[in-house]
């Protein structure tokens, strides 16, 4: 079976990827073998984690870095196509390219970030915080929502927070399994009427305060019932992301998935990528677990699998590897120097991944396969949590990876 | 690779929670804790003492969405699955043996078909059977043929299939031989104008799906082991075993060897959907099909959870699309509800709707002419709930196909 371009995982990367090349008109096949880490989405995407412009902070990553690859001024302007990008699969997006502004965490905290989803909490300046009082509050028996934690943060930010549950006889029936009161199943019973029946609680508690904080615990499948709330409820309000599972990140999956496969794109989900067959230096075709014989042939190839986390690579005790076709991979010599023994500095192993060239093209014992490129975490060179910029490098990547396959 | 009862992939569980997301009876059910909770978390407790068994898990459609979603590659279905045999203590009840045994419950149906298909449209009879034996009244029954596929196949065709030098093997399932034998013909007429002849399996049953959903496994068992061995002559013959329903192919394929330890190494790849077999002939070029001109008709095609599973739907899909005249939409893939004999127990009936009705809602906001579906029983839910004729790929196939240019293209 022939495409013009397979990408092998279906996460933000391979979407983003995917979509870019479709709208151009591309026969396009995604293999992903699950669902991704957007399922832990924050709501929030980052370019970069420091304060005030990020592009300042990237103009100084050393040359290893997928950014440094890409350069400042590409960088913007990929940067400033993906707020339109995402709002046209209705995710509107604020934030700027040029100047960081702060999401709040579950815990409480402020970390910079570059586009928010529209719904959500976010602060300019902490030094001038958007509300002065704000009612937090959760739903009961949610345990993945601590408004203890997001109340003394913002506490210290100088806001006066008071916090309130609400519960609603809708949700009884889900607490008797106590394990799985989680957002999405919280989620699926807060639609329709029963959104009625929330917001009349939340004004009930919601009185004397600028603005409510809550859980991101609406809009699993469609943005509709976030909207719905935002009508019915007397005051401003704001959502702060929970523990995962993460419902707008399911939202996004969904909407993303959706806008390729409207575009003509072939997504086979819960299929895995066994092996591929190279002649030369070009990448000819690969096979599936799910579809074993039949080669699935491209012009141009993707690698958008992720990190450890998505087998993207794989650690054994002596090397670290990637799984489907043995690529050239980045990391340091001896397993002792591939972590540190504190577990809050950075860890060397977060930046191991696929070797690239400038163009993002892989390797295969040190020769550069022309038709392969990767995108996303599984690129080397980069420590997304360290930095704060997993989302940009996977969006940033992969639309520019794009152009360069439609040259 | 392949898993077995000893298989520990549940420690590969990193509690995500991803699996419940998609799981349709956790939307609609709070009785069911969910796949990460029934599957893996459960299974611990299990393990230690089959006290911590809980009947709840008879919720579970065993659609297999868990396992597509899963990104830790744990067999969260097969685990609730084998967890449902190896513990339960319930007996299966007279309506489980009737609604799992499609192969008898079948030969007796097709000798009084009229009389069958007459009685079960009547309110008194599905009163009567919804108070004694808990088949939901509200359900609809799908009709029997007054003639067994296989009958017609000895009377009309096994003649013509010596015509030809190449062979396939077809698996007809209960579903074409006692309910719609023109799947079965339609299947015969496509092979056989692509230059296949046709041969049936030595011999064989029922490919057991509902008796394990009924937790008869030891009966699966057997009839699993008698289908591996027609599978195993027809294989070693250089014949492939094809197949028209995406539940039948799934079972044999994977359930033999996860869920009843018959282990089917040497057959499984040989044993597929005709789509799959055909659409793999056609694109590397050693098979051409031609179509009526005149054949013109908006479809829409829904995945069944197996097919999701197994991951086939490319091959049927792509085959419809091959027809000129089709406006083709893909739908959402989403469970229907019904999941085989699941749909017909009056306990289960009002989930088994409200899973299905964003199906429903998005096929009737369609205006379609026909539902393109591999399984059987989605398609008595979906023709119930919407009132929209559902067919097989094969079938459409089958009525759009030219078929004497095809076989002139193939001769």
């Amino acid at each position: 079976m022939r495409f013009d371009t397979i990408t092998i995982g279906g996460g933000l990367s391979g979407l983003v990827t995917g979509i870019s090349l479709a709208k151009k008109g591309q026969k396009c096949l995604i293999v992903s073998s699950g669902q991704s880490a957007l399922h832990f989405f924050s709501g929030s995407f980052e370019l970069y984690g420091n304060e005030g412009n990020p592009l300042d902070a990237i103009a100084k990553l050393e040359d290893s870095h997928p950014y440094s690859k890409l350069g400042v001024e590409k960088i913007k302007t990929l940067a400033t196509e993906v707020k339109t990008f995402f709002s046209e699969m209705n995710i509107p997006l604020v934030g700027s390219v040029e100047q960081n502004h702060y999401r709040v965490t579950p815990l409480g905290l402020l970390k910079p970030a570059w586009l928010t989803m529209e719904e959500y909490a976010k602060v300019d300046d902490p030094k001038h915080m958007p509300w002065k009082k704000v009612i937090v509050l959760n739903i009961e028996g949610f345990l993945d929502f601590h408004t203890s934690f997001v109340a003394s943060g913002l506490a210290k930010q100088g806001v006066e927070c008071s916090v309130a549950a609400i519960s609603l006889p809708e949700l009884e029936r889900i607490r008797k399994n106590p394990t799985e009161m989680r957002a999405t199943n919280i989620a699926k019973v807060l639609v329709n009427e029963t959104l009625e029946h929330l917001a009349k609680e939340i004004n009930a508690v919601a009185k004397d305060v600028e603005a409510i904080l809550m859980p991101t615990v609406v809009g699993l499948l469609d943005k509709e019932s976030v909207s719905i709330l935002k009508q019915k409820v007397q005051k401003p309000l704001h959502f702060i992301a929970t523990l995962p599972p993460s419902v707008p990140g399911i939202r996004t999956q969904i909407m993303l998935r959706k806008r390729f496969q409207e575009l003509g794109g072939i997504y086979m989900l819960g299929d895995t990528v066994l092996k591929g067959e190279i002649v030369g230096d070009k990448l000819q075709s690969i096979q599936t677990n799910n579809h074993g014989d039949l080669k699935f042939e491209a012009d141009h190839f993707v690698l958008a699998t992720g990190s450890f986390f998505s087998h993207g690579i794989v650690a054994s005790p002596n090397q670290v590897y990637e799984p489907i076709l043995g690529l050239d991979v980045d990391f340091n010599g001896a397993r002792s120097e591939w972590y540190d023994r504190d577990l809050f500095k950075p860890q060397p192993y977060m930046k191991f991944g696929v070797a690239t060239d400038k163009n993002f093209r892989v390797k295969k014992e040190g020769k550069t396969l022309l038709n392969m490129y990767a995108v996303g975490a599984v690129l080397s060179g980069f420590n997304a949590i360290k930095e704060g910029c997993g989302a940009g490098v996977s969006i940033l990547t992969s639309l520019n990876v794009a152009q360069e396959i439609l040259k | 690779m392949e898993q077995n009862k000893d298989d520990k992939s549940f420690e590969q569980c990193i509690k995500c929670t991803v699996c419940t997301v998609y799981c349709p009876v956790t939307a609609v059910n709070p009785e069911y804790p969910g796949p990460k909770q029934a599957g893996p978390d459960g299974e611990r407790y299990r393990l230690k003492n089959p006290y911590f068994y809980d009947d709840s898990l008879d919720f579970c459609l065993n659609c297999k969405r868990c396992e597509v979603a899963c990104p830790s590659n744990v067999k969260i279905g097969d685990i609730i699955q084998s967890a449902r045999l190896k513990y339960s203590k319930k007996k299966p009840k007279l309506r489980d043996y009737m609604l799992a045994n499609t192969d008898i419950m079948g030969s007796l149906a097709t000798t009084f078909a009229p009389l069958v298909n007459a009685s079960l449209k009547l309110s008194p009879v599905k009163s009567l059977m919804d108070q004694v034996l808990s088949i939901d009244h509200r359900r609809t029954f799908p009709a029997y043929s007054g003639q067994k596929f296989e009958t017609w196949f000895k009377k009309n065709a096994v003649g013509k299939q010596n015509n030809f030098n190449k062979y396939v093997s077809y698996f007809h399932g209960c579903y074409a031989n006692y309910n719609y034998p023109k799947l079965g013909k339609d299947f015969v007429k496509i092979l056989n104008a692509i230059g296949y002849g046709v041969r049936l399996l030595e011999k064989e049953k029922c490919c057991g799906v509902a008796l394990i959903a009924n937790g008869m496994a030891a009966q699966a068992k057997e009839q699993a082991e008698i289908n591996m061995a027609s599978a195993r002559k027809a294989v070693q013959s250089g014949t492939p075993v094809l197949t028209t329903s995406s539940t039948c192919t799934f079972t044999m394929r994977d359930e033999y060897p996860h869920l009843l330890q018959v282990d089917n190494t040497d057959v499984r790849d040989n044993i597929m959907l005709a789509t799959k077999f055909i659409f793999e002939l056609v694109d590397s070029g050693k098979v051409k099909l031609s179509f009526k001109k005149e054949y013109q008709k908006r479809i829409a095609y829904h995945t069944p959870c197996h097919m999701e599973k197994l991951g086939w739907a490319i091959y049927s899909t792509s085959l419809l699309q091959m027809i000129p005249g089709i406006d083709f939409i893909m739908l959402d893939s989403q469970c229907c509800g019904i999941a085989g004999t699941y749909g017909f127990k009056k306990e289960n009936y009002p989930y088994s709707q409200k899973i299905g009705e964003p199906l429903f809602k998005q096929i009737q906001g369609l205006n379609v002419d026909l539902v393109a579906t591999d399984c059987e029983t989605c398609k008595w839910q979906i023709e119930m709930s919407t009132g929209v004729t559902v067919e097989n790929p094969i079938s459409i196939l089958a009525d759009a196909l030219d078929v004497e240019e095809t076989e002139r293209l193939n001769k």
